[in-house]
């Protein structure tokens, strides 16, 4: 009893750790990178008492300091408490919104089995839909609480994206959950681990031999829902080029134009964390989860015949790496995106939402219907 | 008392706290906030009740995204800007609220006694359920229902256009 909640705990809190560590690292990347891109050097002058050396760590001690240190500002004619709750009603369900997402398979340690992934619901996906549709809330209160034209701008203009793109997002989801035949994302993963040829009727047997060598990962079963999922996620953590709500050439700063301090960090580190988290959902539903291609639970089976036997632990960090690693290219590719591409303008966000990705991913979900009923006839 | 007893009545006192927040805040904007917070605590009460898909669809659909549009448009319209009209008196509100409190309290003594608890089993609650009870037994209501928002949308749409 007390080593299952100890189990549960440790669970929680590594991903927990992971994610927040992860988004502050991000912050960096993200200056870096750009600086990168542009051909800069970016932030390098983080010195703590003169000493420069260790760049990263650096900033990553340097950054928080400063937020924290700086003077909280709450505008006179504004909501106080709600100025004050927005802040976190932002940062919260960025934060709870992975542990549904799972980061390894099984992991058998003497007498105890522990499933890598902190909440098992069997409705993970819609947990996380949840979650999502809870962070309007940080940003439309933090707008209306601070008493800024400017910010209630961004406020509208971040509800009204946010709750358009959802739409887009859920039924771009839904495609995989009928190829999967599952709300549970470990079993979506777990889905991901079998060959394409495994899935397929003995009618279309001349598809085995090439296709079918292909693990079952999503990105080869439903290339355009992850094409529209992809879109929709870059405009829920409302960053270029959908980054209207924050737009600073007509906005300011949009809905945080009045947060300083600790608050402001809160805002930033939540965005951050939404990067990751949108990071592991890509990652779960359309490449593979924590899958290693053709590595099973007791090591490499690949397709022409040979295996590599591998050891259960051996096993298990192989699944956890790659699952960290396809997170972390995700997490850049979304900061490539940033530095990479103009801000629409706000007509065409919602052109983009309601009449292409919408359209679309109702297209998908019914040619993804046909498909599965024709081939398992 | 059962530790899942006292749980209910903290949840449960919470609960009335917030729904009277909603009705006596003063800003419209506050008691949106109040009733999300309602809306939340039926959610963890619903986890409670070895409900979690049910608890999370509550906060999917009210919490996540009806509220969202409430707020949306109190924040379009900035009541704070309209003086609120009395239509109703205290009066009116005391004899509609004790009319509802007595139909409640019938409700609660007539009738069979409550049945006893029965354990949960494996499947109660879960998708497959939920889904199976909603395109066999109550199809119909279902495809009703969605039949009624298609017509509010149009309607929307159509009291939208009908100025231009």
């Amino acid at each position: 009893m007390i080593v299952d909640v100890g189990i549960i705990a440790a669970k929680a809190f590594l991903v927990l750790f992971m994610v927040l560590n992860l988004a502050g690292v991000l912050g960096w990347i993200e200056r870096k990178g750009s600086a990168l891109i542009q051909d800069r050097i970016g932030a390098n002058r983080a010195s703590i008492f003169g000493f420069a050396g260790l760049g990263l760590v650096n900033t990553l001690i340097a950054d928080p300091l400063k937020f924290l240190t700086k003077e909280d500002f709450i505008p006179p004619h504004g909501d106080k408490f709600l100025h004050t709750l927005a802040p976190c009603m932002a940062f919260f369900p960025a934060l709870v919104t992975f542990a549904v997402i799972p980061f390894g398979d099984i992991l058998v340690l003497g007498d105890w089995v522990i499933n890598l992934q902190v909440a098992d619901l069997n409705f993970g996906i819609l947990y996380i839909f949840a979650m999502a549709s809870l962070s309007v809330y940080g940003i439309v209160i933090g707008a209306w609480a601070s008493n800024n034209k400017f910010s209630l701008l961004g406020g509208v203009r971040g509800s009204a994206q946010m709750i358009s793109y959802e739409v887009a997002m859920g039924l771009s989801a839904i495609g995989v959950l009928m190829v999967y035949g599952t709300l549970d994302l470990q079993e979506i993963a777990r889905g991901q681990g079998s060959l394409i040829r495994d899935l397929l009727p003995d009618s279309l047997g001349f598809l085995k031999t090439n296709i079918g060598q292909l693990p079952a990962w999503g990105i080869f079963l439903q290339p355009l829902a992850f094409l529209l999922f992809f879109v929709a996620a870059v405009a829920e953590t409302k960053r270029i080029p959908f980054d209207l709500p924050e737009g600073e050439s007509e906005l300011v700063a949009g809905y945080h134009v009045e947060y300083s301090g600790g608050k402001f960090l809160m805002f930033f580190a939540g965005e951050f964390a939404e990067i990751v988290t949108a990071a592991g959902l890509m990652t779960t539903l359309f490449f593979g989860g924590w899958q290693v291609p053709y590595l099973m639970r007791d090591g490499f089976h690949f397709p022409w015949g040979e295996s590599w036997l591998l050891p259960h632990l051996a096993v298990a960090a192989l699944q956890v790496a790659a699952f960290m690693l396809k997170v972390l290219f995700f997490c850049w590719l979304q900061i490539l995106l940033r530095w990479t591409v103009p801000r629409f303008r706000y007509d065409q966000v919602m052109r983009l939402g309601w009449k292409m990705l919408l359209p679309l991913a109702l297209v998908n979900v019914i040619v993804t219907a046909i498909v599965i009923v024709a081939v398992n006839r | 008392m059962t530790p899942s007893l006292m749980l209910f009545y903290v949840l449960g006192g919470l609960l009335v706290i917030a729904s009277l927040m909603v009705v006596f805040l003063s800003s419209v904007v506050h008691s949106a906030m109040a009733l999300v917070a309602a809306l939340f605590l039926i959610a963890i009460l619903f986890l409670t009740l070895h409900a979690p898909m049910v608890g999370v669809l509550q906060v999917l659909v009210y919490a996540g995204a009806i509220m969202v549009l409430f707020l949306f448009v109190i924040m379009l319209l900035n009541p704070a800007a309209v003086e609120p009209r009395r239509r109703f008196g205290w009066g009116f509100g005391i004899v509609a609220s004790l009319l509802l409190a007595g139909a409640l309290v019938a409700v609660m003594t007539n009738g069979e006694a409550p049945l006893d608890p029965v354990a949960a089993t494996e499947l109660f609650g879960s998708p497959e359920t939920l889904a199976k009870s909603l395109f066999t037994d109550f199809v119909l209501p279902f495809e009703i229902a969605s039949v009624l928002l298609l017509v509010a949308i149009i309607g929307a749409v159509v009291l939208a256009k009908r100025e231009s």
